[in-house]
């Protein structure tokens, strides 16, 4: 079976700086995926390009089976995507919210509603889908933003940071849902991260990325014991990606993508 | 992995032709902008004010006045379309905002990612934008009625100020996307807003006809596609009104300045998302 996603020496500058440097990654098909890695390690950059909203600068790379730059609409078709940022839109209903995604990509009009019952079935959200998003509480909205990536059953997932912001009953709660999306449906999710407990528990292998390149590549475990012994992947991230605390090259660290991810949590929580 | 039930994936699912994708897709976005307004349409309501102040206390004073030659219609009848026109400027021309605010939310990379084209997203966008602009053409009507404006009422007529309004305003809320997309931010674009609305509503036929213009704003007046709007809306609204244009040209520039500003916007629209 082909990888469900393939970057040889993927690459992305703005300006002066080189947000993702050369990057070749396979990702296989059903894999659970984390890209680890401090603030403008080139994470986001990374899957912005992988979803078609960004052009690379140089490299090649295909999801499902599609050349990123020559197929942008099958690879479209072919995806879900979680942004860090919120993507439900707020002033609609979760239903409405649903449909119009089940209409963007012409799902069969006979199967539209029995899909979109399952998907508020799956996540718990039945007795408020008439409400509108903007009155759910962080996780609720998390969980209908996955629903709603998942409606077409995408063959790739991609999920940017899912639980930033949330409780830990609620942060439990997604993880239990991407683990369920994952074996009833074989979906390969790539995913973001900044706690090294949820790739640990989710992610059948990891890579780290710092200042725009993959450092390293294994499973939780290998990494973890390249750290040193009795180490965990928190240990593994520093000794990968340094102190994090590096004040040069930090681009996604900057006051304008604080901000953002601070709203992001406040909205939310 | 404990394989519940592998549910088969509709791999290649069949899809419409590409023209028709374009439509329902367009239809898709603007339906969920108005159903954003049905669930709540204070933002709308409070749009409607302005045009009722122009037309009782600016237009009630310039008619006493009789300052500006408007011909054989009484200066109110004169008004009335040039305040529709420009409330539905006003609203259509911050359009953008919502835009940003997408763009800030998130809301605006789900759309992007999904199959819908580029330019099926933005015609959506300024379809919403023209049919918005419906309400407050029902209360310019209402006021106007009870104000004693000369308006015709016949369907033809009544049709045709609908098509006018929803054409003019989806060319401003498309021009207002495109300068959202330009700028980027909401700070920015507030100012801009401003600085654009003002000539645009000055140097047209809104308030005072074109001839009375010095030469330098008559040129500009003849570029502006809300001369073009105004004109046609006063034909088709006022009884007795005669306009200065046919209405033919006043329809294919409102038309052709819609495409050419989805088009642009079609290609600007990804780089928000950038």
């Amino acid at each position: 079976m082909p990888p469900a996603i393939s970057t040889h020496e993927l690459t992305r500058r703005f300006d002066a700086l080189t947000a993702v440097d050369a990057l070749t990654l396979d990702v296989q098909t059903g894999e659970v995926f984390g890209l680890l890695g401090p603030n403008g390690a080139g994470k986001t950059t990374t899957i912005k390009m992988l979803i078609t909203l960004l052009p690379p600068s140089g490299g090649t790379a295909s999801v499902a089976g599609h050349d990123i730059r020559r197929e942008p609409r099958l690879v479209r078709r072919s995806i879900g995507y979680v942004p860090q940022l919120l993507s439900s839109d707020g002033a609609l209903s979760a239903r409405e919210n649903l449909m119009t995604s089940a209409r963007l990509y012409h799902l069969p009009g006979a199967d539209r509603r029995a899909r979109i019952g399952e998907a508020l079935e799956f996540m718990g959200l039945e007795s408020s889908a008439d409400r509108l998003v903007r009155t759910f509480s962080g996780g609720m909205i998390r969980r209908l933003e996955i629903a709603q990536a998942m409606l077409h059953r995408p063959e790739v997932l991609f999920l940017d940071e899912p639980t930033v912001g949330l409780d830990p009953t609620a942060r439990r709660a997604v993880w239990g849902h991407i683990r369920g999306l994952r074996q009833a449906e074989g979906t390969t999710i790539l995913l973001t991260t900044h706690y090294m407990d949820e790739a640990a528990e989710l992610c059948g292998r990891v890579g780290f990325m710092h200042l725009g390149k993959l450092v390293a590549l294994g499973t939780p475990a290998e990494l973890s014991a390249q750290a040193g012994p009795g180490k965990n992947l928190d240990d593994a991230f520093s000794y990968f990606t340094g102190s994090g605390l590096s004040e040069a090259g930090e681009q996604g660290g900057q006051y304008r993508d604080v901000a953002r991810t601070r709203r992001t949590a406040r909205r939310l929580g | 992995m404990t394989s519940l039930e592998r549910v088969e994936r509709p791999a290649v699912w069949a899809e419409p032709p590409a023209p028709v994708r374009f439509i329902l897709d367009s239809w898709t976005i603007a339906e969920g902008e108005l159903r954003k307004l049905r669930h709540d349409p204070t933002e709308l309501l409070t749009r409607a004010v302005q045009p009722l102040l122009w037309l009782l206390v600016f237009g009630q004073v310039m008619a006493q006045t009789r300052a500006i030659p408007t011909g054989s219609l009484g200066y109110i009848d004169f008004l009335a379309p040039g305040i529709l026109a420009q409330s539905a400027l006003f609203s259509a021309i911050f359009f953008g905002i919502a835009v940003i605010w997408e763009r800030d939310l998130g809301v605006l990379h789900k759309y992007l990612v999904s199959p819908a084209s580029r330019s099926a997203l933005v015609t959506g966008k300024a379809l919403a934008g023209g049919l918005r602009s419906l309400v407050q053409a029902t209360m310019v009507y209402a006021l106007a009625l009870v104000m004693g404006v000369h308006l015709r009422l016949d369907p033809l007529s009544l049709v045709g100020v609908c098509l006018v309004v929803v054409i003019g305003s989806a060319a401003f809320a498309t021009f207002s996307l495109v300068i959202a997309c330009l700028v980027r931010t909401r700070e920015r674009f507030m100012g801009i807003g401003q600085v654009l609305t003002m000539p645009l509503f000055f140097a047209s036929s809104a308030v005072y006809p074109i001839s009375i213009m010095p030469d330098w704003l008559q040129v500009i007046a003849h570029v502006n596609p809300l001369t073009y709007q105004v004109d046609a809306l006063r034909g088709l609204m006022i009884q007795g009104s005669v306009e200065s244009f046919p209405l033919a040209l006043d329809f294919a520039v409102l038309m052709a300045s819609t495409v050419i500003l989805i088009v642009i916007a079609a290609r600007l629209y990804p780089r928000l998302a950038q």
